[in-house]
């Protein structure tokens, strides 16, 4: 109990370093902290599925493309004097958002009681997929159409990355080519971990399906792998009107869509599952959707195409 | 107080202070941090309430917990997009802020 209430005070204290630091750099650093406190709240919260990704993505990718991109735009966003908020505007957005706060607080001092629920539902539902981790069997399974949109969302967010490419650049690699001292700590480091990092990846993404861990937590640290190596100079990016590619991109939203207009005609409905098939099936859907999310987050981060294979 | 309640009461101090920081500052860039402020405290009053649901031997429901793990997805491809369109209004405009009048 004295622990949680720490850890709160805690998570508020470095979100406000977050909003009220002067610096964008060190702003982001706050919000990366932020993430791996929330992650460790995640875990008070008996969601260790969750923390999982929020650790990964919400604080280690997230921090990673603020962090790249605060510094790229450090120099002129330097705020102007005179640039910053009036004092009356400040004033105002304090006193709307302590508004908010409150009515957020007070809905939680009076959530309902008995609280609802749908976990006997899932739980009645998880012995016919085969699975033995709820959070699995909901994203795969009772929700798996969400699942399916957001890989699908995804792909549409790298789209969106994509077409900010000038017109010269247009299917050619993304981001700039990083070069690091081959025997400095940053190749070595890439070297020893990025191994061991794939190898983590592929088993978070593999006892999913009966423990905490899954595809998207699998596949941000395969991402996270491969931006760790393209950072060292180890690898480059491949260009992206590659069709090897952009078929790996698709693969996962097209299977996973394929098997679900299946299951209208072996299971009756959209994404339904034979019970004697269901895991087989979702384990069929999870490998392609992990590798297409990791390429995904992979890309995200890259960044639009900025230069052509031969230059 | 439960440990829970205490995280509630924390979700609700993160939206408000992701709020005004989402006002006051006049860089993109920190307006997108602290949009993700505010998504992390959206995302556990989510937990708080999957915490409360509790039940069939599970820790929390499973239901709010697998929406937050896609909403922790979507919350990346939407900054990730939003970094992209900031670097290259800095590219084109030389500048990374949303005033208008020039």
């Amino acid at each position: 109990m004295a622990f949680d209430i720490g850890l709160a005070i805690l998570v508020l204290g470095v979100a406000v370093w977050t909003i009220a630091g002067r610096d964008a750099f060190a702003a982001v650093v706050g919000f990366v902290a932020y993430g791996l406190l929330l992650a460790l709240v995640w875990v008070r919260l008996a969601a260790p599925d969750v923390a999982l990704t929020e650790a990964a993505l919400g604080s280690g990718l997230t921090g990673g493309l603020l962090l790249a991109a605060s510094t790229r735009l450090r120099r002129p966003e330097t705020t102007a004097p005179g640039e910053e908020s009036a004092a009356p505007l400040r004033f105002a957005a304090a006193i709307v958002c302590a508004l908010v706060t409150a009515g957020l607080v007070a809905i939680v001092l009076l959530l309902p009681e008995p609280p609802p629920t749908l976990a006997p539902q899932a739980a009645a539902n998880m012995a016919a997929t085969g699975l033995g981790n709820p959070v699995t069997a909901v994203l795969m399974a009772y929700r798996a159409i969400d699942t399916l949109l957001e890989t699908v969302v995804l792909l549409l967010a790298l789209l969106g990355v994509w077409s900010l490419a000038p017109d010269r650049f247009w299917g050619g690699l993304p981001g700039q080519r990083h070069h690091a001292d081959p025997e400095g700590v940053l190749t070595f480091a890439a070297q020893l971990l990025v191994p061991v990092g794939v190898l983590v990846g592929i088993h978070i993404f593999w006892v999913g399906s009966i423990a905490p861990g899954g595809e998207f937590q699998g596949a941000t640290i395969l991402a996270a792998m491969w931006i760790l190596a393209a950072m060292a100079g180890l690898v480059d990016a491949p260009a992206v009107s590659r069709r090897w590619l952009r078929s790996m991109l698709v693969a996962g939203p097209v299977v996973f869509l394929a098997i679900g207009l299946i299951g209208f005609a072996i299971a009756g409905a959209f994404l339904a599952y034979p019970d004697s098939l269901a895991k087989l099936l979702i384990v069929l859907i999870e490998v392609p959707v992990t590798l297409s999310i990791a390429a995904t987050l992979a890309l995200l981060v890259a960044g639009p195409p900025a230069r052509m294979p031969q230059q | 107080m439960s440990g829970s309640t205490a995280y509630g009461l924390c979700s609700a101090a993160l939206v408000g202070l992701g709020l005004f920081g989402l006002i006051v500052h006049p860089e993109p860039l920190r307006k997108t941090l602290a949009f993700n402020v505010i998504g992390g405290g959206v995302f556990l009053l989510f937990g708080v309430v999957a915490r409360r649901g509790a039940a069939a031997g599970f820790g929390g429901d499973p239901v709010p917990q697998a929406l937050v793990i896609t909403g922790l997805v979507v919350a990346f491809a939407a900054t990730a997009l939003t970094v992209g369109l900031l670097l290259r209004l800095f590219q084109e405009a030389g500048r990374a802020n949303l005033r208008s009048d020039e």
